[in-house]
């Protein structure tokens, strides 16, 4: 099979006629060109869009309580209520298989300046959390240090603030650690900063944030034990969406809310809607693929009809080889390898070609700035081995008629060919 | 194929002994082809048995006859059947190659037989470089290098004119004289007489077969 006198004439044979062998080998390298492509392009889009999702626990299950829809108990309808931290500890005692369980109480900023420093001021959402939050929330401490437990047991009037609000109210070479700002008339210090780990555009405003310890919240702005948003992580492995049933059912009950009563209580569940987006990225590559390869069969159906012409045009040599003694084998394996050989060849173009292309985008991608739901369009080694594993197939099945054909050749009728 | 089958030869009976040089003769529509192809294993024939150096010929797959076309056949066709885009040399090592000899020993023999033939000069050039009679004897040179039982020379001077046809017959005489058998289809007289052996044939059947006196063709070069 590598013997060097058969490379030599697969490169005779396929040397013969250039522009031929050139304009079949175009069909198969546009072909693997465009399935390149359409996999970089998808990757892309589905690297922009994990991007989003970036550093938060998928597994979660975001939820809250707004007015019931149902009478229940002796209580009217639409009546507003609020989680309790008992119900926390209830969740955590009923439900098993939850890694993180996070309540937080926030403040608005629909009332004017709620942020102040010294001379300067801002709206900003005020949040009371545990500190397992920075786990399921997408943002890092970029100075200082997160909330603790011990902020929590002490009640320590200390907070977090984004990075937005530093170049807000802050001086770019201004030490922020150790300084106070005043939320809503009460004095904190600030220990810590915090970004976004996502930060392409939208960071921005997610970085206006401020984190305090649920208790000092709690205390501070009166909100005795009420719970008025939950952050519910399941454990790896675990789905929280088979989990929230449960969830909501135990909630519903010490709430005293009808169990019929889908109103009452509003939920995200993150991880459906990660699903989605992860079938949805098994759609695009499988499009990707469907397409790229029918493209391809194209380009594999051109090598077939040259060889055929090959054949045709080569009968006589054929005679002749078979009457000096060569085995159809040999003629059938001879045709089979020229054909891999031009797809191979033609492939392998194709792919660089399809590489430039997707180095070219990602230069301007890099040189416009972020661009929203794509980066970084690219193939990896796996998926490149696999278009060469679709070309070595497509390449014997291009050849397998044609060799067939060659070694039904008999050698008097090739002969007799003047 | 049609639905009439002819029947072109009818019962042909003969033995040629090694070292003969035997001319097939006849009118076109003789049978004379059909014969060769039989004696290559080209073609099989119906009914009747071939043996060839004591190994009969029958039932062959195709695997099998070429490897026998290779061990025992030499083909000398009458419109040379070089393959034109390799170089005299590499056409004569192709059969070696068939039998998977080394490529330098290729080389070293199929030299050897261009040298046999009178082109070992012209060994590196392309069959469309060659006038007609040397195409020929780079055929001829071909058809020995695999050391075969037989030669069959299917009117190897039919395209040739009569001065490059006695050159050929002289190399085929030559070769027949250092022990080798040939067998020549032809309908030219001449060439006929410059055999040892004549096989008259007509409508499928051999009318006479003689021994004649061979003519040396080395008097007409």
């Amino acid at each position: 099979m590598f013997s060097k006198d058969r490379w030599k004439e697969i490169m005779e044979v396929l040397s013969s006629n250039v522009l031929r062998t050139v304009a079949t080998a175009f069909g198969v390298g546009w072909g693997i060109f465009i399935l390149i492509v359409l996999l970089a392009a998808g990757k892309g889009l589905e690297n922009g869009i994990r991007q989003e999702f970036n550093g938060v626990a998928t597994n979660t299950l975001f939820m809250w309580s707004e007015k019931t829809s149902m009478a229940y108990q002796g209580l009217p309808e639409g009546r507003e209520f609020s989680f309790k931290l008992e119900d926390v500890d209830l969740i955590r005692r009923n439900v098993p298989g939850l890694r993180i369980i996070s309540p937080r109480n926030s403040m608005g900023r629909s009332d004017g300046d709620n942020v102040i420093r010294g001379t300067e001021g801002g709206q900003y959402r005020v949040f009371g959390d545990y500190p397992e939050i920075i786990e399921q929330n997408s943002i890092f401490i970029s100075k200082g240090r997160f909330l603790n437990h011990k902020d929590i047991k002490e009640k320590r009037k200390v907070v977090v603030i984004g990075n937005g609000i530093r170049n807000d109210l802050y001086d770019t070479d201004e030490e922020v650690i150790g300084t106070y700002v005043k939320i809503s008339g009460i004095n904190f210090m600030v220990v810590g900063i915090y970004k976004e780990k996502s930060s392409n555009g939208g960071g921005e405003d997610s970085e206006r944030q401020i984190y305090m310890p649920f208790t000092t919240f709690s205390q501070a702005y009166n909100r005795a034990d009420n719970v008025g948003w939950m952050a519910i992580t399941a454990e790896d492995g675990k789905s929280i969406s088979q989990l929230n049933k449960t969830i909501l059912k135990t909630v519903k009950e010490s709430r005293k809310v009808h169990p019929d009563d889908e109103r009452a209580i509003g939920y995200f569940d993150l991880y459906e809607q990660y699903n989605r987006v992860e079938s949805l990225f098994g759609a695009i590559s499988f499009i990707a693929y469907f397409v790229g390869v029918l493209v391809l069969i194209s380009g594999v159906i051109g090598v077939s009809n040259i060889m055929l012409i090959v054949i045709k045009e080569r009968t006589k040599e054929i005679g002749i080889r078979r009457a000096l003694g060569e085995n159809p084998w040999s003629i059938k394996l001879q045709i089979l390898m020229e054909s891999i050989f031009l797809t191979i060849i033609s492939g392998m173009v194709g792919i660089i070609f399809g590489s430039f292309t997707i180095y070219g985008i990602n230069a301007v991608l890099d040189s416009v700035g972020p661009v929203n739901m794509f980066l970084n369009p690219s193939v990896s080694l796996g998926v490149v081995l696999i278009a060469m594993g679709i070309l070595v197939i497509a390449g014997l099945l291009a050849g397998f008629i044609p060799a067939n054909k060659a070694i039904k050749i008999q050698p008097i009728e090739a002969l007799r060919i003047e | 194929m049609g639905s009439n089958s002819l029947h072109v030869l009818k019962g042909i009976n003969f033995t040629a002994e090694a070292g003969e040089l035997v001319a097939i003769m006849g009118s076109s529509g003789s049978g004379k082809s059909t014969l060769l192809n039989i004696l290559g294993m080209l073609d099989e024939a119906d009914s009747g048995d071939y043996t060839l150096d004591g190994v009969p010929i029958k039932n062959l797959n195709e695997t099998k006859a070429a490897k026998y076309r290779n061990k025992f056949l030499g083909f000398i066709f009458q419109s040379f059947n070089l393959i034109n885009y390799k170089s005299a040399l590499e056409n004569v090592a192709l059969p070696l190659y068939y039998q998977k000899i080394p490529r330098k020993e290729r080389q070293v023999r199929a030299m050897k037989y261009l040298e046999q033939v009178g082109l070992k000069e012209w060994a590196h050039h392309l069959p469309s470089e060659l006038s007609g009679g040397q195409k020929q004897r780079v055929a001829i040179a071909r058809a020995m290098a695999a050391e075969p039982k037989v030669l069959l020379a299917d009117e190897p001077t039919g395209a040739l004119d009569s001065t490059t046809s006695y050159e050929v017959m002289d190399l085929i005489q030559k070769i027949n004289d250092q022990g080798n058998t040939i067998l020549v289809v032809t309908h030219e007289d001449d060439i006929a007489h410059m055999c040892k052996r004549i096989i008259h044939l007509k409508d499928g059947v051999i009318e006479k077969d003689e021994k004649v006196t061979q003519v040396r063709a080395s008097q007409y070069v």
